[in-house]
């Protein structure tokens, strides 16, 4: 696979889209204007699923409510209090950033799935408080909503109000194409690879997947605003909770991986929709809403057969665009390596039980600065479980681990990767589908501090151009350049293990852990390997190896700490190391 | 409010807590073993009560038109698979087991129908025809997505749960049901008026719960069951396999749904579209239950009950808002005093 997912469209194409997206009520009738209409409503809706659900790896359906709520605060406002519908529309935002913020806080920071079942629930409920709250009209609603106005010109036909439906809808598309392809999209992107991953690149995941879903909320709650004032009454019923399904078929059908999946799946479903209930009252001979079956069982069969929906099929159709190469830009800061007296991570007495077992039983040793210390052990001797106690990604059941002096144990991952501790993982966590480049982009991070407003209104580009160069430089480093635009998840295991030292060398740690890096790598690769890391020593950084592989382990470290069901056996040198007898007995069940 | 009302109001509570918490039970065993989050399940007690509507009337229920709609449907993709991956000695059992066994039960169902059998048999073959409809749905539906990530099968899941609605449209038709109670006797204790009814809910509920405590607590299946729950790898390499126990867990879930709908029906007129909101509230007691706990479970549904019902007193226009507002608290609860997440999948 080495094919990536181009988060934008180029040029042309996008200019031939609007050409034809301005011609439509021009050349149409009016029936095709007001589908029109409400395709572009549904789409901006659906983007935010886009980026909530393919993208963050998250779901809502509750996203006709946050239309509903969008659209009934300003029919209130207006209506009752005559406030101007420009006004009315942060007043709405401020509203569902609220609620928004709230529902994710409340269930973002669980592990499981908590936020889509909240959202049926706050789907529910919004729709039925509408349709029984007297002062917003009950179940028949509130009437009388006045038109959209600019001075001197209203908004009344539908014609009209197409082009604002959809300069918002490409806005919003703009926007969020600028967000994926950025500091803290390529974040959100990584979000699939496990919070593990992200997290010890600095991302805070729970925050992140916050912002993703009130960003969500608030694409839903302005189209609801333009929908009240299109329609000009609101009544409860297009809030509900099957529209909020109907919203995620629209985000999944279309591919929940590109921001154009939600502009082809709003149109493919309205119009199948559209046709269906022409059709289905004619073969079967009855009135209902028969659609949601032919809707339910498609879905089934999409989620079976082509999971990544029908974006990709088209996407194929339009001509490739070469990547272009990556620009050179000043370096991003650079931390000072030569911080201070003392070791410059210190384990002591560190302990970690898994019920009755102990994987590690207090271990102590320390890491000088600018060494490399190997730790080694046979299988099962609680290696891996010592390194994630350093990194955060489990937790201390006793004993402390100290960095640069300052404690570090229960701390987490994403505070312990700030202090300038990288990693790389036993198991390989890139995103497959994102490009060597964007992985190990991913690495600077904490070096950058671009945030969603940023870069969706594209004013991160100075820093992004920093980045991109500070990763193609690690890329180089690590002599990956020839593969810098491929898809990560096509390359060999042992390359992607590069890839992984280089996204950690991105972050410009002080202490570079690495959980067996050598594994899957051929001879020379291992020396290509060996080398790379002696001249990341070289530049002051410290580095702990846990390995296997005894030639490489002996050959490159400074020290070594050997441990065995938990303790530690040995430490020293490694020519001390291959003479103790205690670790030959360890490795080769002794000599008798 | 008097004492006398506040029983009554506490009466019809535990009833329906008692209906919620055999399908909490069953969403909770449902995710535990498959990691399915099962929206549709409401729409199983709705055929429950349905199907035990029709036979009442004599009539051959819609039931048995998607259970033989479903049976050929599995038939085929058995067929298909056991074709494609060259197993064709293997095709007459599951044939057997996928179609034939289903078409049996529906046969039984459909001949039996218009001799109006007495109400205990009635009750028999409305569970047999709607629990014949979960391990075909788990086979069609979900055993080709077994990999799949939570998110994708609960967004599959929405979806089952559209189709069964318009299909419970389609088979039994706009107008509500209700079904005879098993007993109109009511007992006085003290001030209070006790139905017989409701006892028999609150009973026929526990002795449900305890015979799946013994279940899973004794039987091989069940502890089959719960490895799969904790570890489906591990699950396959000692030789369950991950298949038979969706199947068998989709069985079980639906007979509860099913008995749920055989509760309810005399309780109230359940409409063809009327599982989904009583699915939710399962959901609500079994979200209190962090999706895991079997009695906590049990007893977030109970609450859920009598919330809902005192709620129907003060405020009845609201009820069900104040019911699903439930789960802010608990989510609140549960986000403030969780631990940061570990790796999820």
């Amino acid at each position: 696979m080495k094919a990536l997912a181009r988060v934008s469209m180029g040029p042309a194409a996008f200019a031939a889209i609007v050409v034809l997206l301005a011609i439509v009520p021009l050349t149409m009738p009016p029936f095709w204007v007001t589908l029109g209409n409400y395709i572009g409503l549904y789409s901006i809706v659906a983007l935010g699923l886009v980026l909530l659900t393919g993208v963050a790896g998250q779901t809502s359906f509750g996203q006709a409510a946050f239309v509903g709520l969008g659209a009934y605060t300003t029919a209130y406002l207006t209506t009752r209090y005559g406030t101007s519908p420009w006004l009315t529309l942060p007043i709405g935002l401020v509203i569902t950033f609220a609620v928004a913020l709230f529902l994710g806080f409340i269930t973002l920071r669980m592990r499981g799935h908590y936020l889509p079942l909240a959202t049926i629930a706050w789907g529910i409920s919004l729709s039925l408080l509408f349709g029984n709250l007297d002062f917003l009209g009950g179940h028949t609603g509130l009437t009388g909503i006045p038109p959209l106005a600019l001075p001197g010109f209203e908004l009344k036909s539908e014609r009209h109000f197409y082009y604002l439906i959809w300069a918002i809808a490409l806005c919003a598309l703009w926007a969020s194409s600028n967000l994926l392809d950025s500091r803290p999209g390529r974040a959100i992107r990584a979000l699939k690879g496990g919070l593990e991953m992200v997290e010890a690149f600095g991302v805070d995941a729970a925050r992140l997947k916050i912002v993703v879903f009130v960003y969500a909320g608030l694409l839903a709650c302005v189209s609801g605003w333009l929908y009240a004032h299109l329609q000009r009454f609101v009544n409860p019923s297009p809030f509900g909770i099957h529209q909020g399904i109907e919203y995620l078929f629209m985000a999944v059908v279309g591919g929940a991986g590109s921001v154009w999946g939600a502009v082809v799946g709003a149109t493919l479903i309205t119009l199948l929709k559209q046709w269906l209930q022409d059709l289905l009252p004619h073969i079967l001979g009855r009135a209902g809403n028969f659609e949601i079956v032919v809707f339910g069982v498609l879905m089934v069969l999409l989620l079976q057969r082509a999971r990544e929906g029908v974006w990709p099929w088209l996407e194929r159709l339009l001509p490739k665009r070469a990547s272009p190469p990556v620009p050179d830009a000043p370096a991003l800061p650079v931390r000072r390596k030569t911080a201070g007296e003392g070791a410059r991570l210190e384990v002591d007495a560190a302990r970690k039980q898994f019920g009755g077992l102990v994987a590690v039983n207090d271990l102590s040793f320390e890491i000088r600065p600018g060494e490399i210390l190997g730790l080694i052990g046979p299988n099962g001797a609680g290696k891996t479980t010592m390194f994630n106690l350093i990194s955060g990604a489990l937790r201390l059941t006793a004993g402390d681990v100290r960095f640069c002096g300052a404690s570090i144990g229960g701390r987490q991952p994403y505070e312990i990767a700030r202090l300038g501790i990288g990693r790389t993982f036993q198991h390989v966590k890139l995103i497959g589908s994102m490009s060597v480049l964007d992985n190990v982009a991913l690495g600077a991070y904490l070096r950058s501090e671009a945030g969603v407003l940023r870069a969706a209104l594209k004013l991160d580009r100075a820093e992004e151009a920093r980045i991109k160069a500070e990763a193609a430089r690690q890329i180089a480093r690590c002599r990956l350049d020839a593969h810098t635009f491929d898809a990560a998840g096509s390359l060999a295991l042992g390359r992607q293990r590069i890839v992984e030292i280089a996204r950690a060398l991105a972050a410009d740690p002080l202490l570079l852990l690495l959980d067996e890096p050598a594994a899957g790598l051929r001879y020379l690769e291992k020396q290509e390997l060996a080398a790379l890391l002696r001249s990341v020593r070289a530049d002051g950084m410290t580095i702990l190896l846990v390995d296997h592989d005894m030639d490489f382990v002996m050959g490159l470290t400074d020290r070594l700490v050997v441990m065995g069901f938990g303790e530690k056996l040995a430490e020293g040198l490694p020519a001390e190391i291959q003479k103790n007898p205690v670790v030959l007995e360890a490795y080769l069940g002794g000599i008798e | 409010m008097d004492l006398t009302i506040t029983a009554l109001l506490a009466q019809d509570g535990i009833t329906n807590g008692a209906i919620y918490a055999l399908l909490a039970l069953a969403l909770v065993l449902v995710f535990a073993v498959t990691r399915v989050i099962w929206i549709p399940s409401g729409e199983f007690v709705a055929y429950g009560t349905l199907t035990l509507a029709g036979l009442q009337l004599g009539k051959s229920p819609g039931t048995i038109g998607l259970l033989v709609g479903m049976a050929i449907v599995a038939g085929a993709i058995e067929a298909w698979s056991c074709f494609a991956h060259g197993q064709t000695r293997a095709l007459p059992r599951r044939l057997l087991l996928w179609t034939a066994a289903p078409l049996a039960i529906a046969g039984l169902v459909h001949w039996l129908a218009p001799l109006q059998p007495p109400f205990a048999v009635q009750i028999a073959l409305a569970l047999a025809a709607v629990t014949a409809l979960g391990p075909l749905l788990y086979r069609i539906v979900y055993q080709p997505l077994a990999e799949a990530s939570v998110l994708v099968l609960l967004i599959v899941s929405v979806a089952v749960h559209l189709a069964l609605t318009g299909l419970g449209l389609w088979f039994f038709g706009a107008e509500g049901s209700r079904t005879p109670p098993f007993s109109s006797e009511s007992f006085r204790v003290g001030e209070v008026i006790v139905s017989a009814q409701s006892i028999l809910v609150v009973l026929s509920s526990l002795l449900l719960i305890l015979a799946l405590y013994f279940f899973f607590g004794r039987t091989l299946y069940g502890k089959a069951l719960r490895a799969t729950a904790l570890n489906r790898v591990g699950a396959r390499l000692v030789g369950i396999s991950p298949n038979l126990a969706g199947a068998l867990t989709f069985s079980l879930a639906t007979l509860l749904c099913a008995f749920s709908g055989v509760l309810i029906g005399p309780i109230t007129t359940v409409y063809y579209d009327s599982g989904f909101l009583v699915s939710l509230k399962g959901f609500v007691g079994a979200i209190i239950g962090g999706l895991a706990s079997y009695p906590l479970a049990a007893v977030g549904a109970l609450l859920v009950g009598l919330l809902e019902s005192f709620s129907s007193f003060w405020a009845s226009a609201f009820k069900e808002v104040i019911v699903f507002t439930l789960i802010i608290p608990v989510l609140l609860w549960r986000s403030l005093t969780a631990h940061h997440h570990e790796e999820e999948e």
